[in-house]
């Protein structure tokens, strides 16, 4: 550390040892150890006790758990489906979004404040109206109950929000100049979204479509109504955990969540990375 | 003639920003449009590249009407102010995107970028991604980028005025030097008579919508067609109610016919220029604010002070108008 200091201050310079490091108006231990002390309480210890809960029995025991055919069946319907509303929204976000930013309508605003109510709804409420709308008293005819095709629509409900709301700030923010640019180079309007607009947006996607699959690997209130939670056909992980936890087994519960957990943070950690790796090209 | 722009009439909603605009622009020229912000200059660049529809006229590149072409049809060249880098791709991607567009050969495609790269002093750049790169440099390589197409026309919209004074003027003085290399037919926008006289071969003012006067620089800042076009080609200054160049005023220490007594109010040193503030108090007019513009040598020579008494008078060969 001296050395260093000692290496870098030239001869006859006047300025005292340690002023070379710009400080901060105030030490920053007091806004980190808030910061660590929160994130702890509200989000690590509980999520370190259900992994622990989940774990303790040692890995045969979270294995047996997370592959019993129901869980099983449970998890891979919810991935499934997870996997499916993030691509179905991802495109249909992205369309949304560029609506909404691109073209000009009559009510524009009114579209722009309904996009946030499926994630301001209680997700029960939701769940209900989706009920009455392709439940089996459906008046639009379409009979969603009890049915995987109705787990995947709830989901879409849900879920909407997140690419619309991630991608449309960046479309806002995109230069047009740099369309005019490409026009004026001789690409058509398909090519310059393709080659200019879309490169630009993938990161929002990506980032949206991520928040929609973690959020909907995690539904609950939603889907609980409109799939009628049938084991091996429509139950979700989520129902599946609540169903375990009402029949006092917590432990298996807890494996199954921690299995839930682990995706999600797989997930959150290849979405950060792509970031990374997309904002390294600024 | 490479451009020529009649009668084109341009408004944005209810405000009209071109009126009956029109324009030649010379093969292989190096055409400045000039005037204050809001005159219409961009709009009416932008009309030549297709980038705005006009209500009315036409635009002719080449003899060949253009006017309803679309700006992928035009073969015009465009730079941004503000670059309109495709921040996603690398200078050389950029540079490339207009041939790779127009799927030449990758060889041909790499030979002509690294051509134009080295034109524009890039050449170990060309990896680089626009976001590593500075203002001049992001816009050296938009200008590459423009000339990959070997466009008929290069315009470009206000090019250096997001830089800074020092790099402005190097800038320019390499769009100079560039212009007698390429000999493309160049149109650039600006609001900065100095950028406009120090590169153009000729210059069109526009303001209020409208063609003041286009020509020479020299034709310009020597005949000037209204007191606008001579006061926003250099300065000027207001002496016995005419509109007369502050350097063509000569100073007396006594009275003679045709002077007018004035009072120095500053005197400000501008190394070898020194500027003088008086008031004038002409028999017909209200006292006014009048400025000389003297060498240093002619300031020393007359011994000049604050609250001296002085004439006025503007030399024989000056040119003046009424106000």
């Amino acid at each position: 550390m001296t050395a260093t200091l000692d290496r870098t201050a030239a001869p006859g310079a006047t300025k005292a040892p340690g002023s070379a490091r710009v400080r901060g108006p105030k030490s920053p231990g007091l806004g980190l150890g808030l910061a660590v002390l929160y994130l702890s309480l509200i989000v690590l210890f509980p999520l370190a006790a259900v992994a622990w809960r989940g774990v303790e029995g040692g890995p045969q025991a979270f294995w047996s758990a997370v592959t019993t055919p129901d869980s099983w069946a449970a998890l891979k319907l919810t991935l499934g489906a997870s996997a499916l509303v993030a691509i179905i929204n991802v495109v249909m976000g992205t369309v949304i979004a560029w609506v909404l930013v691109r073209d000009r309508f009559w009510g524009k605003g009114v579209v722009d404040a309904l996009i946030d109510l499926p994630f301001a709804l209680p997700t029960i409420v939701a769940g209900l109206v989706l009920l009455a709308l392709y439940g089996v008293t459906s008046p639009l005819h379409v009979n969603l109950a009890y049915t995987r095709a109705g787990v995947v629509v709830a989901l879409l409900f849900v879920t909407l929000p997140f690419v619309v709301r991630t991608v449309q700030p960046v479309l806002q923010e995109l230069d047009r100049d740099m369309e005019q640019a490409a026009y004026s180079l001789g690409a058509g309007p398909g090519l310059t979204f393709r080659r200019i607009i879309l490169p630009n947006l993938v990161p929002a996607m990506v980032s949206g479509a991520g928040l929609a699959f973690t959020r909907a690997i995690a539904e609950f209130g939603s889907t609980v109504l409109l799939s009628g939670n049938l084991p091996f056909q429509t139950q979700v992980a989520a129902v599946n955990i609540f169903g375990r936890i009402e029949g006092d087994d917590t432990a298996s519960a807890a494996a199954v969540s921690t299995a839930l957990l682990v995706v999600s943070f797989l997930v959150l950690v290849v979405l950060d990375l792509l970031q990374r790796w997309g904002s390294r090209r600024g | 003639m490479a451009i020529e722009v009649r009668d084109v009439s341009k408004s944005f909603g209810s405000t009209p920003v071109l009126k009956d605009v029109s324009v030649d622009i010379t093969s292989g020229s190096l055409t400045a449009l000039l005037g204050p912000s809001g005159g219409g200059k961009s709009t009416l660049l932008r009309v030549i590249a297709g980038l705005e529809t006009p209500d009315a006229g036409t635009v002719t590149i080449s003899g060949v009407d253009a006017t309803r072409l679309s700006p992928q049809r035009r073969n015009v060249g465009f730079v941004f102010q503000h670059y309109a880098a495709f921040k996603h791709m690398s200078v050389f991607r950029n540079v490339a995107f207009g041939l790779e567009i127009r799927k030449r050969p990758k060889a041909e495609i790499r030979k002509r970028v690294d051509e134009l790269l080295q034109l524009v002093h890039l050449e170990q750049f060309r990896d680089r991604y626009p976001a590593q790169l500075s203002g001049g440099q992001r816009q050296r390589m938009a200008l590459a980028r423009a000339l990959a197409v070997e466009p008929e026309v290069l315009l470009l919209d206000e090019p250096f005025g997001a830089l800074d004074a020092q790099v402005r003027k190097e800038l320019r003085t390499w769009l100079r030097r560039l212009h007698d290399e390429v000999h493309v037919t160049t149109v650039f926008v600006t609001h900065d008579q100095e950028e406009a006289m120090d590169v153009s071969d000729s210059i069109v003012v526009l303001a209020d919508g409208q063609v003041q006067q286009a020509g020479t620089p020299q034709q310009l800042y020597d005949e000037p067609a209204s007191p606008f076009v001579m006061s926003f080609l250099g300065p000027v200054t207001r002496l016995d109610g005419r509109l007369v160049r502050p350097h063509d005023i000569d100073i007396a220490t006594s009275p003679e016919p045709g002077t007018v007594e004035a009072t120095v109010n500053r005197i400000v040193h501008l190394g070898f220029e020194v500027r003088v503030e008086l008031q004038a108090r002409s028999a017909a007019e209200d006292p006014e604010d009048v400025w000389v513009q003297v060498t240093r040598g002619t300031a020393e020579g007359l011994r000049l002070r604050t609250g001296d008494t002085v004439h006025l008078r503007a030399i024989p060969s000056a040119l003046s108008l009424t106000v």
